[in-house]
């Protein structure tokens, strides 16, 4: 309580005597606002993007190639799947809870996908289908395990973690993988480039006119609808500013997608060209835009919140806290269904170790630095999406920084330090923010 | 944002009509009689403050109005009728809120989520309304005469004690409710902060709502309510409107149940002398004699307070305030 101003502790009359002006905010308001928010422990994705620039400039500083065309188009294929991984987790982690076995569910629904389509000769849709039906069945069984029997979600996701490693093992057999066919699986396999088929360029264009115009015109709607409701809104340079930013690193990263990034220019390859945007980043804006939708304006995404801010609370507004619980591990592996496809689809197969090691570490590592916290009530859809490209830049880059033997052992290494940095970051702005003082 | 007046219904202090009364009312937990032929009534336009000492029935009486319990036996009569209530639901569906003491807010929502939560407007394809609810909010803020709190988004981890309680108390009376029901609202804060909380529940009366203040503060219950009604081991030791009775009586009441001829006769088994300490010593030993009384005996008090509450007139209470503390 600190940070309350002293004015706040004088008797009402006083403070009757200077009402706020409600109905119109200031560049100066605003700023201030962010600026006490931020203060206040309410930090958002700012470390996180901070971070983001530290690191692109360190690795590109310390080996130039970290930043070529080829190694750009290949950091978006190795975050999709930790993005789309650490986006279920922001529901669990919403709530204060964990979710240990998101990693090897994203196996299992994986490699069923790829044993009934090589196996079963299944059409691919189906397969996938099958894939997503499936993450949702075992989020529901984890859920109602820790819902209704009350069993600690730590224990119950660890017991899954182990028996789902066991089932991918099972699944794959013998072989130890399963290698997704080009003809059958080719849709999945395009998804993170494969063969380079790629987006052509002029959708590339597009996509990013859609998605900045889409946001310009919502931000827009809301401002004239706040306005004429007599409601303070988003100064206009705020909002304008933001749509700046987006549609200019937009444009670069689009641009810089559509350069031909082949490397090989010999007399066999001269003419090959591997230019446009991979299509999974088609995935990643609408799983972004829907499940932010679902978050922050529906009244399900307030009850998630609701829920992990004060159960009891919640219980009492009559919100049906369990079938919250049960839901968002539901969402959880469902989304590393999702994952697990596109992890298929970077490695064009299944392994029997498929989404074990530290796959899971890296998603929750991904959702904390971007700002979730661990224990329940704060984060966004975007914190996975910031903590994910984090999290591949320290892997990519890492990886070719440390040459020899000891290689993987200190990309874990880093990896388990950033992630401990990050949860004492979330520590110490709740610290910050006063929710440990109750 | 101006100033609204929103229901500003005339106050109709202790006039007419109790618009939540209740009779005889009886509630046990297995062997253990918590509330024995229970009385109470609240009026719109007034702040009754329920008083007593621990284990005196506060809380089951409580949590009897607001349907978390179901009373055993007794009238409970809502605006003169008589009505059913079993669930916190019912209760919420007559008009009665209660504000508990631990609020129930979400930290981690701002001042409308948490005035809307569970209960969030929807706008067309099943978005939130936040436009409509902010304006709602802001309207039964400023409606309340509350400008303490400086925007409607702030979340409410960032508001001092006080605030929260005022959103709480805010948060209940959106529902356009007819009786607040506040456990012990000022109990965590500050001087400066109590004055607030106190002028809003004197507002909330002023509205015509029917305030029911719950409270171990001597001087709360002097400053701002108009009834008060005693609880003792259980039963109601008095109803007297405050302007009749002294801090000193209000105290003996608590603790032993009568003061002077208000409140339960005491019976005939020894320290029926009028010392509130003595009965205090007795209940400590386990005697607790007000228990073996009859319910006549009851009634027959009551009575005797309301008499007695029309014909005393004493205020001395500047006088001999803190002695009580």
């Amino acid at each position: 309580m600190s940070t309350q101003p002293a004015t706040e502790n004088k008797p009402g009359p006083v403070q009757d005597a200077a009402p706020p002006a409600r109905t119109a905010t200031t560049l100066l308001g605003y700023g201030r606002e962010r600026v006490e928010r931020a203060r206040g422990g309410e930090m958002g994705s700012l470390p996180a993007v901070a971070g983001l620039i530290v690191l692109v400039v360190f690795f590109w500083i310390v080996q130039p190639g970290f930043l070529s065309l080829y190694n750009i188009a290949n950091l978006v294929t190795q975050a999709a799947p930790i993005i789309i991984l650490a986006m279920g987790l922001v529901f669990v982690l919403l709530l204060g809870e964990i979710d240990l076995s998101a990693g090897t569910a994203s196996g299992v629904c994986a490699a069923l996908m790829a044993v009934m389509i090589v196996r079963h000769n299944m059409a691919w849709y189906f397969a996938v289908l099958l894939a997503v039906i499936t993450g949702a069945v075992l989020g529901f069984v984890i859920g109602w395990l820790r819902a209704k029997a009350r069993i600690p979600s730590f224990v119950v996701t660890l017991a899954a973690f182990l028996s789902f490693q066991g089932i991918v093992l099972m699944q794959v057999g013998k072989a130890g993988s399963i290698s997704l066919p080009d003809q059958a699986a080719k849709p999945i396999i395009t998804l993170e480039g494969y063969n380079n088929n790629l987006m052509p360029l002029w959708l590339g264009w597009v996509m990013l006119a859609v998605v900045a115009g889409g946001y310009a015109l919502v931000k827009l709607r809301i401002a004239v609808s706040r306005r004429s409701a007599g409601l303070e809104s988003e100064p206009t340079l705020v909002t304008v500013a933001k749509t700046a930013a987006m549609v200019i690193l937009g444009a670069i990263f689009v641009y810089i997608l559509g350069e031909n990034r082949a490397i090989q220019q010999n007399a066999f390859f001269n003419n090959l060209k591997i230019e446009g945007i991979p299509w999974v980043v088609l995935l990643l804006i609408v799983l972004t835009v829907g499940l932010t939708f679902l978050l922050s304006r529906t009244r399900y995404g307030r009850h998630v919140y609701a829920v992990g801010g004060n159960d009891e609370a919640s219980r009492r507004a009559g919100i049906r806290v369990d079938r919250i619980r049960i839901s968002v591990f539901v969402l959880c592996s469902l989304l590393a269904a999702v994952a697990g496809v596109v992890q298929a689809s970077q490695l064009e197969s299944v392994a029997s170790n498929f989404g074990a090691g530290n796959t899971l570490l890296l998603a929750v590592g991904a959702a904390v630095i971007g700002g979730t916290s661990l224990f329940g009530g704060r984060g966004r859809i975007m914190d996975a999406v910031w903590g994910g490209l984090v999290v591949a830049v320290i892997q990519n880059g890492m990886g070719d920084l440390i040459k020899g033997a000891n290689s993987q052992a200190w990309q874990w290494i880093v990896t388990g330090l950033v992630l401990l940095l990050a949860a004492g970051f979330d520590a110490a702005s709740r610290r910050v923010g006063g929710a440990d003082s109750r | 944002m101006t100033e609204t007046t929103t229901s500003a219904t005339p106050r109709t202090a202790g006039s007419g009509e109790p618009i939540l009364k209740l009779r005889a009312i009886n509630k046990s937990f297995g062997p253990v009689h918590v509330l024995q032929d229970v009385d109470f009534e609240a009026h719109a336009g007034e702040v009754t403050a329920l008083v007593g000492d621990n284990g005196a029935g506060k809380s089951t009486l409580v949590k009897c109005i607001g349907g978390t319990y179901s009373i055993d036996g007794g009238d409970y009569l809502f605006e003169g009728a008589p009505v059913k209530v079993h669930d916190p639901r019912d209760a919420a569906s007559l008009g009665i809120e209660i504000v508990y003491q631990d609020l129930a807010l979400c930290e981690n929502l701002d001042i409308v989520g948490n005035m809307f939560l569970g209960r969030e407007r929807v706008s067309g394809w099943r978005t939130l309304d936040e436009n409509t609810m902010e304006r709602m909010a802001g309207e039964t803020l400023s409606g309340l005469s509350v400008r303490t709190v400086k925007s409607l988004r702030q979340q409410v981890s960032s508001l001092s004690g006080g605030q929260r309680q005022t959103v709480a108390i805010a948060k209940s009376v959106l529902w356009n409710s007819k009786v607040v029901i506040l456990d012990e609202p000022t109990a965590a804060l500050g001087v400066a902060q109590t004055a607030q909380v106190l002028d809003l529940v004197r507002r909330l009366a002023d509205r015509g709502l029917a305030v029911i203040l719950i409270s171990h503060n001597m001087r709360d219950v002097l400053e701002v309510a108009d009834r008060i009604v005693a609880l003792y081991l259980g039963k109601t030791a008095a109803q007297v409107q405050r302007a009749d009775v002294t801090q000193t009586q209000i105290v003996e009441l608590i603790t032993a149940g009568h003061s002077g001829n208000i409140g339960l006769l005491p019976t005939a088994n020894g320290n029926g002398n009028g010392n509130g300490n003595a009965a205090q010593v007795a209940e400590v030993l386990g005697i607790a004699d007000g228990i073996a009384d009859e319910p006549a005996a009851v009634a027959d008090a009551a009575a005797d307070a309301e008499a007695a509450a029309g014909t005393e007139e004493t205020d001395g209470t500047d006088g001999v305030q803190g002695a009580a503390e």
